[in-house]
């Protein structure tokens, strides 16, 4: 499997470079209302999948957007590249692939994500109630290998379910716009996946709730951070909780670039791993 | 006479005390008071007059009309001394189908405008969250 030819990888590159070279096109939605792309290639934070729906599309318009996304903590490093595309502000399909090195182990782990999602009602803006979604993630496990190892119940393959809640508050605090974000996830996920779904010590579902927090400074700068529930299913690893803090610019319709201090915890036994978070997304038509 | 003097004073101190408090300035006294709105006005009639998407749905309206009707709406809705006394936003909009997306470029347009305005960013804000409940009224009608 190693060095196989990844048509995803190359898919987003492409993507990537033809930014620089496409026609752009206006889109319908307000400035930074496309989110940010997390971890799992949804539209989200960084770390949490929100119910805002990625790229601009509003009215009939579709929004196709790339994006590649490196963490670096102490005894891993984590690169995800993927695609997404969305239509009238309502459906969202989008595809990523997490590369996840060992350190002192030359060992790679990577995983596929598959995911859509579907915005069920409100407009994070303008309505009184909160953007509803729901979204999935199916999760293809390219190298289970070390899934089975540590004990995961299964090591190819995975699905999570969210259920998300997004608003934002127009002029909320000292006259800057607030959103916030809470997501309920069922998941079986061990470190998103990379460690397998399932484990020895619990092997069902859990409901995990996921939170975000951000400020708007400007209608282009955001501030704000996230906190990640995850299951704890094996038995020989102990496994945290996700947590950053983030700062969020989009300078036009056509990019973002996220930085964000991410606190990932203890995994696969080193503990208190955490560093920078870099993402890129750039967003076409 | 001095005890009503001391008194009076005191009471002067009192609310020269609590003014800063008391008499925070309303929204239509930060956008500038009728002055204020009718820049922003006169810059958002500009701004829609060179927009490709937004222009179509003014072509046919009667500007001034627009204008002083528009002026009184900000006004009114940033608590100033005004009544909206135009049509209701829905009838207003009959006919002109506006959809999600031209809602939102208006409300970019109306950003650029106060920018250009001067008006600051949390002050837009504020005024955009007055204007936000009146989308649903504008809306596929």
């Amino acid at each position: 499997m190693k060095g196989c030819f990844s048509p995803l990888k190359y898919l987003t590159l492409l993507g990537l470079g033809s930014l620089f070279s496409v026609p752009l096109l206006a889109q319908g939605r307000l400035l930074a209302t496309s989110g940010v792309t997390q971890l799992e290639g949804a539209a989200g934070g960084g770390l949490v999948p929100w119910a805002l729906i990625s790229g601009y599309s509003e009215q009939d318009e579709h929004s196709l957007s790339a994006f590649t996304t490196r963490t670096d903590v102490q005894d891993f490093r984590l690169e995800v590249l993927g695609a997404s595309w969305s239509y009238n502000n309502r459906l969202e399909l989008s595809a990523a692939q997490q590369n996840f090195r060992l350190k002192n182990t030359a060992t790679d782990i990577r995983q596929e994500v598959y995911g859509g999602k579907l915005r069920l009602a409100g407009d994070a803006v303008f309505t009184a109630m909160p953007q509803l979604a729901l979204g999935l993630q199916h999760k293809r496990l390219l190298d289970g290998d070390t899934a089975a190892a540590v004990g995961a119940d299964n090591d190819t393959q995975g699905t999570d379910i969210y259920l998300s809640a997004s608003k934002i508050h127009l002029a909320a605090l000292a006259g800057y716009n607030v959103l916030w974000n809470a997501t309920v996830r069922a998941s079986k996920a061990n470190q998103m996946g990379l460690l397998g779904f399932g484990g020895d010590d619990k092997r069902s579902y859990q409901l995990l709730p996921e939170i975000s927090a951000l400020v708007l400074l400007h209608d282009g700068l955001a501030v704000g951070a996230e906190y990640r529930t995850k299951p704890d299913n094996l038995t020989a690893f102990r496994e945290d909780d996700y947590r950053d803090l983030f700062i969020a610019w989009f300078p036009h319709k056509q990019l973002n670039l996220t930085l964000a201090w991410a606190q990932l915890g203890s995994i696969a036994g080193s503990d208190d791993q955490d560093g920078l978070y870099v993402s890129l997304t750039g967003y076409f038509q | 006479m001095i005890r009503s003097l001391l008194c009076s004073s005191t009471l002067l101190m009192a609310t020269s005390l609590l003014n800063p408090l008391m008499a925070e300035d309303t929204l239509y006294e930060r956008l500038g008071g009728a002055e204020g709105i009718a820049v922003v006005v006169d810059h958002f009639i500009e701004e829609v007059s060179f927009d490709r998407q937004i222009y179509p749905f003014f072509k046919d309206s009667d500007i001034e009309r627009f204008r002083n009707k528009f002026s009184e709406q900000l006004c009114a809705v940033s608590d100033g001394p005004c009544r909206y006394s135009g049509d209701d936003m829905s009838s207003v909009h009959t006919g002109m189908n506006i959809g999600e997306a031209d809602f939102n470029r208006v409300v970019e347009l109306l950003q650029k405008a106060l920018t250009d305005s001067g008006i600051p960013y949390t002050d837009q804000n504020r005024l955009l969250k007055k204007l936000a409940p009146l989308r649903n009224d504008m809306l596929h009608r």
